[in-house]
């Protein structure tokens, strides 16, 4: 976890005070700061990077291209 | 969020069939250093039209990070420097983080800055303030935190740098041809997709900003070429990115600091490009508080990291590569860094 580069996704699984949150990534728990993203609420998928959230991920739009190309390539 | 939809190779091949129509001969830069990686690890240049060639910009912050920096830390006693991980192995013009803490150097890695924070409140702290614009609100945020809880013993040595300034500069040099960008996904979570709009008007060259996984990058790739003869900025990462990106970290980045010009390993100084802490919070600078001078040095003349940063070389054409230089033995930044060109080189396409 010391690498700087790597912004993940993972999903916020608890809103703690002072806009923290606690996030599940792929199994591991972790506290972060949601400084950024006071809007996130639990179940959010968001994007993390060295301990802030940076921003919530939407589900809709994850797909948007994925179906776009499926139509076109049909 | 099942991402693994966006590696369908049914999908990647008709995309793929897609981008071999185009007749152009291009040179596309990717600036970002996971995009390098993620290029490398899923073969995307061997699926590729030879004529299409994608070079590698200077989107590692650790790979442009002046040995001077290195230097300056290394001469510290009776302080503890916080750094993310990635920094200890970058050679320095004498060596490094690693060797001088093995020499009695503290040197603490950590995750986040807030972990830097903590540190401070038992033993004098120095955090290496390295990253791009994905990197700094987090240490502007801890910044305000260390002035808000009174933290005496913390400082920040602020080395951060700016992706903009630093694409004109390469743009403005003409010395590496570039016909559109992959610009990085997670800087532009922070800066919003409008914060390149500057390269079409400007220069008339085109850019996608795209995330990470394989389909991400090949309809980014599909979407310069089909935009080369009206250049633009597209959006192609809205699951996170946003047109003008996030406000909050934006406001809090600007409240801390204040731009200035930066020096770029093997880039030079670039203007406008860097930032420095504002007087507010004086306190926690910590080229103030120790005396600290970011230098240019001159690097080793056989490594041509700062040819590779700057698309003018693809790795293996240094001489040094995988003969001398390589991740066991690096001799300079970008072998170092996870997310330099030459160790995805030497990862992925040796």
């Amino acid at each position: 976890m010391s690498k700087m580069c790597l912004a993940i996704p993972g999903r916020l699984i608890k809103n703690l005070d002072g806009n923290k949150g606690i996030v599940d990534l792929g199994g591991v728990s972790k506290e972060i700061s949601l400084a950024f993203i006071p809007n996130a609420i639990e179940g959010d998928w968001i994007i993390i990077h060295t301990g802030f959230g940076l921003e919530i991920m939407s589900e809709k739009d994850a797909f948007e291209m994925i179906n776009i190309l499926q139509e076109a390539y049909k | 969020m099942d991402l693994q939809k966006y590696r369908q190779p049914d999908l990647i091949n008709h995309v793929i069939d897609d981008i071999k129509k185009h007749t152009a001969s291009v040179k596309f830069m990717e600036v970002c250093g996971t995009h390098t990686m993620a290029i490398g690890k899923w073969g995307i240049r061997k699926l590729l039209p030879k004529k299409i060639k994608l070079i590698s910009g200077p989107g590692c912050p650790v790979c442009v990070t002046p040995s001077s920096v290195i230097d300056e830390l290394s001469k510290l006693k009776k302080v503890t420097i916080a750094t993310f991980g990635d920094l200890l192995r970058v050679p320095g013009s004498s060596g490094t983080l690693e060797k001088a803490r093995a020499l009695g150097l503290r040197v603490e890695v950590v995750y986040s800055p807030m972990e830097a924070l903590e540190l401070a409140k038992q033993v004098e702290t120095i955090f290496v303030g390295i990253g791009f614009e994905t990197t700094i609100p987090g240490i502007a945020h801890t910044i305000k935190i260390a002035k808000q809880q009174n933290v005496s013993n913390f400082s920040v040595l602020p080395a951060c740098k700016l992706v903009p300034p630093a694409l004109e500069a390469l743009i403005a040099g003409e010395e590496t041809k570039i016909d559109g960008f992959l610009l990085p996904g997670h800087v532009s979570v922070i800066i919003g997709s409008a914060a390149y709009n500057f390269i079409p008007q400007k220069y008339g060259i085109g850019g996608v900003v795209t995330g990470f996984e394989p389909l991400d990058i090949i309809v980014g790739i599909k979407k310069l070429l089909e935009n080369l003869d009206q250049p633009q900025i597209i959006n192609e990462y809205e699951r996170v990115v946003t047109k003008d990106g996030n406000k909050n970290a934006q406001a809090v980045m600007f409240e801390v600091f204040a731009v200035q010009d930066a020096l770029w390993r093997g880039l030079g100084w670039i203007p406008n490009s860097g930032l420095s802490i504002r007087e507010e919070y004086a306190q926690f600078d910590a080229l103030k508080k120790y005396g600290l001078r970011i230098t240019d040095i001159p690097e080793n003349p056989q490594c041509r990291c700062g040819d590779v940063l700057q698309g003018k070389i693809i790795p293996p054409s240094c001489t040094l590569f995988d003969k001398v230089c390589n991740p066991q033995n690096p001799v300079g930044p970008c072998m170092v860094s996870s997310e330099g060109s030459c160790a995805a080189y030497y990862k992925y396409e040796r």
